[in-house]
């Protein structure tokens, strides 16, 4: 596969087999791999769910990740409380393993807000124009070091940022610009990139001629490839990327290598731009077949367990489409207010138009 | 207590109380630390307080102002620096794409206490790029706010305005001005940033500005009184949101108006002030709203720049037809 390196970091087979590594291995327990794959299962279905949801018109677009899910979920759980997470537009799988309720997802892509969801604390709202949350990213983690909150010996002080962006948008000044800055101020970043081999139509090639991960020394700081279909290598290379934020290190970029199952957005056709052969093979890297046969094997899961998991995620189903007509529009008044934080004269004067506009029509 | 000083030793002022007051300011850009930026506007501010307060910015200014969104959600109140109005395109997507909309965005939850200082227009004999008058993008664009400060005591009290607003504010600093003297009054308490003054009374017209338009304004009012015309200069402090109680009523009262602004005229702020006029006083006023402004080309080589710029004569010209109607 191009652009994958002989470097690249993987704990799992694709068949499910483990294999060690000189300098990374998953430090977590059977069951937290059990939960991970029921995490990756459920946030399959949810992908699935909105997919259904977008094609029937309850939502505007929908933006997959099939294939996506150890990249998601692995990284996910690498985080801590005080750690702070800027996605871009597909990490719905990081959402749901922080625990940010998906409706506020669905409201997004229906239009009914515009991103004001909960736990914005910890993970930022989505991020449309590519690359421009790095920088917002990197601000942050300045920020977070200013106060310092970073190499403390009580690591419960310390906190780190993760950013979440694509290989197209690793050719966005933007997101070179936050490498800069990161780089300068040695910054507590972490900049995920999930090499999904690409951007829309565009081919990895098109983005970059070496590896992504090999840029980062360019920058001044490690890069790593990670199998970013293996759950076990992706949490334990975020874990060490974000310890050594945490510790002051400053910034790592981890290339996940992975793949776009589906389409870039439900309004894309993959069968114009890429080769079946290609999907195929991506197929047989699935992170939740290879898990899946890993746990079987070792006797931590069995028909039962999938079974119910598979109820679980059956009943998630019918709830997130249950939740679409419950989903309240965001007002006109409530826009007309948050344009500022200190209102204008000007503003609240249209404010007053629109509402007596809007009680004429209603009359 | 008042003292005579230039408007960038005010603008200097006013940035190291700011400092002073709230730990979370902090100032960022090129050049400002050591050297006290190309205009020496942040002279010495990094030397008293410090490397984490002042910060010396890469030369990206999509950078610069991207990790400013990011401290602004960590709580900061990020001063930045933009080194000359030409310059701030590389980051513009960043100011009307993030910056503008994160506070509707979330739903009020991520204000973004941001201000972003440009040195702009032209009079100095600049080379290319360094003497623009980019205000009607950043006019045009709702989440924003826009200011200009024309006098030193007026750059000393809206910096300070500015830094303390929960909203973006976009600081245009008249740079030709930068090195006139007038007084600043520390103690008096300053009007509201958003608000316009009238800096002079008169009757027959009022010639509405802002920036380094307002001493252009003043000059010609003197020479119209001269000549039996009594002119009002309104000098808009703030251009979104333009301070329409204050134009309205000046406007009302000399039943006659010209915008006059650097920028190029299509489509310029003049375009907006004649609407709203338009629109408020149809039955009242005794001629068309006029505007003198640049013409619509980019800004030209500095050797003929005065040919570019509104001058004295071209107000006088067009209160004249003003007269005339
Ligand atoms: C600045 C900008 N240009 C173009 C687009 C349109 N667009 C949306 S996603 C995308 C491709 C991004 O690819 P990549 O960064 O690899 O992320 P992926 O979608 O594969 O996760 C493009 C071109 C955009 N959103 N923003």
């Amino acid at each position: 596969m191009r652009g994958q390196s002989h470097d690249m970091v993987q704990l799992l087979t694709p068949e499910g087999e483990l294999v060690s590594h000189d300098e990374f291995e998953f430090t977590g327990s059977t069951g937290d791999l059990v939960g991970y794959l029921r995490d990756m299962i459920l946030a399959r279905r949810f992908d699935a769910e909105a997919t259904a949801l977008q094609r029937h018109g309850e939502l505007g677009l929908w933006t997959p990740l099939l294939g996506q899910e150890a990249a998601q979920v692995g990284s996910g759980h690498a985080l801590r409380t005080q750690d702070v997470v800027f996605p871009s537009y597909r990490e719905h799988a990081v959402a749901m393993v922080l625990g940010v309720p998906v409706t506020n997802l669905l409201a997004l892509f229906r239009g009914s807000t515009g991103g004001d969801w909960e736990r914005l604390e910890t993970f930022k709202n989505y991020q449309i124009v590519i690359g421009c949350q790095a920088l917002h990213a990197t601000g942050y983690a300045m920020g977070i070091q200013l106060d310092g909150a970073v190499g403390n010996p009580d690591d419960d002080e310390n906190a780190a940022v993760i950013v979440y962006h694509g290989d197209g948008a690793a050719s966005q000044g933007d997101v070179n610009e936050a490498y800069v800055f990161a780089a300068s101020y040695n910054a507590p970043v972490v900049f995920f990139c999930q090499n999904n081999q690409w951007a829309i139509s565009e081919p990895i090639a098109l983005q970059s001629r070496i590896p992504l991960f090999e840029r980062a020394s360019g920058f001044g700081f490690p890069g790593i490839q990670v199998d970013g279909n293996d759950v076990l290598a992706v949490k334990a290379v975020t874990d060490w990327a974000l310890d050594r934020a945490r510790r002051g290190e400053g910034p790592a970029f981890i290339e996940a290598f992975t793949y776009r199952m589906g389409a870039h957005t439900t309004s894309d056709d993959p069968t114009k731009y890429r080769a079946s052969d290609d999907e195929e093979e991506w197929r047989g890297r699935d992170p939740i077949l290879r898990l899946t046969r890993y746990l079987e094997r070792i006797g931590a899961i069995d028909d039962a367990w999938l079974a119910s998991v598979e109820d679980d995620a059956k009943e998630f189903g019918s709830q997130v489409r249950a939740v679409i007509p419950e989903l309240q529009d965001i007002t006109m008044d409530r826009l007309f207010e948050t344009v500022y934080a200190e209102p204008t004269v000007a503003l609240e004067a249209q404010r007053r138009e629109y509402a007596t506009y809007a009680a004429g029509e209603e009359a | 207590m008042s003292e005579s000083l230039t408007m960038a030793k005010a603008l200097n002022r006013g940035l190291r109380r700011a400092l002073q007051a709230d730990p979370k300011v902090l100032l960022a850009g090129e050049d400002i630390g050591k050297l006290g930026g190309v205009f020496r506007i942040t002279e010495g501010l990094q030397a008293e307080f410090g490397e984490n307060r002042v910060i010396d910015s890469p030369l990206a200014e999509s950078g610069i102002i991207g990790t400013a969104v990011g401290l602004c959600m960590r709580g900061y109140r990020p001063v930045l620096e933009i080194q000359f109005d030409g310059f701030v395109f590389p980051g513009f997507a960043q100011i009307v794409t993030q910056v503008a909309k994160m506070n509707m965005r979330t739903g009020g939850q991520t204000p973004m206490p941001m201000v972003i200082r440009i040195p702009f227009g032209g009079g100095i004999g600049a080379v290319e790029h360094h003497s623009e008058s980019p205000e009607a993008y950043f006019a045009h664009t709702p989440g924003l706010k826009v200011v200009s400060c024309s006098n030193p005591n007026d750059a000393y009290w809206m910096i300070q305005q500015a830094i303390q607003s929960d909203d973006p504010v976009v600081f245009l600093e008249p740079k030709r001005r930068y090195h006139v003297k007038d007084a600043v009054n520390f103690s008096a308490k300053p009007a509201p940033m958003h608000q316009a003054a009238i800096t002079r009374y008169g009757t027959d017209a009022t010639l509405i500005c802002y920036g380094p338009m307002v001493k252009s304004c003043m000059d010609a009012a003197a020479v119209a009184a001269d000549e039996g015309t009594s002119l009002e200069v309104v000098d808009l402090r703030t251009i979104s949101p333009v301070d329409w109680v204050t134009v309205i009523s000046s406007v009302r009262r000399t039943k006659r108006a010209i915008v006059v602004h650097e920028a190029p005229l299509t489509l310029g702020l003049g375009a907006e002030l004649a609407a709203k006029l338009n629109e408020e006083l149809f039955y009242v006023m005794e001629s068309p709203v006029l505007r003198v402004a640049g013409y619509d080309m980019p800004y030209p080589p500095a050797r003929v720049e005065g040919e570019y710029l509104p001058s004295v004569d071209r107000i006088l010209d067009a209160v004249d037809r003003s007269l005339a109607y």
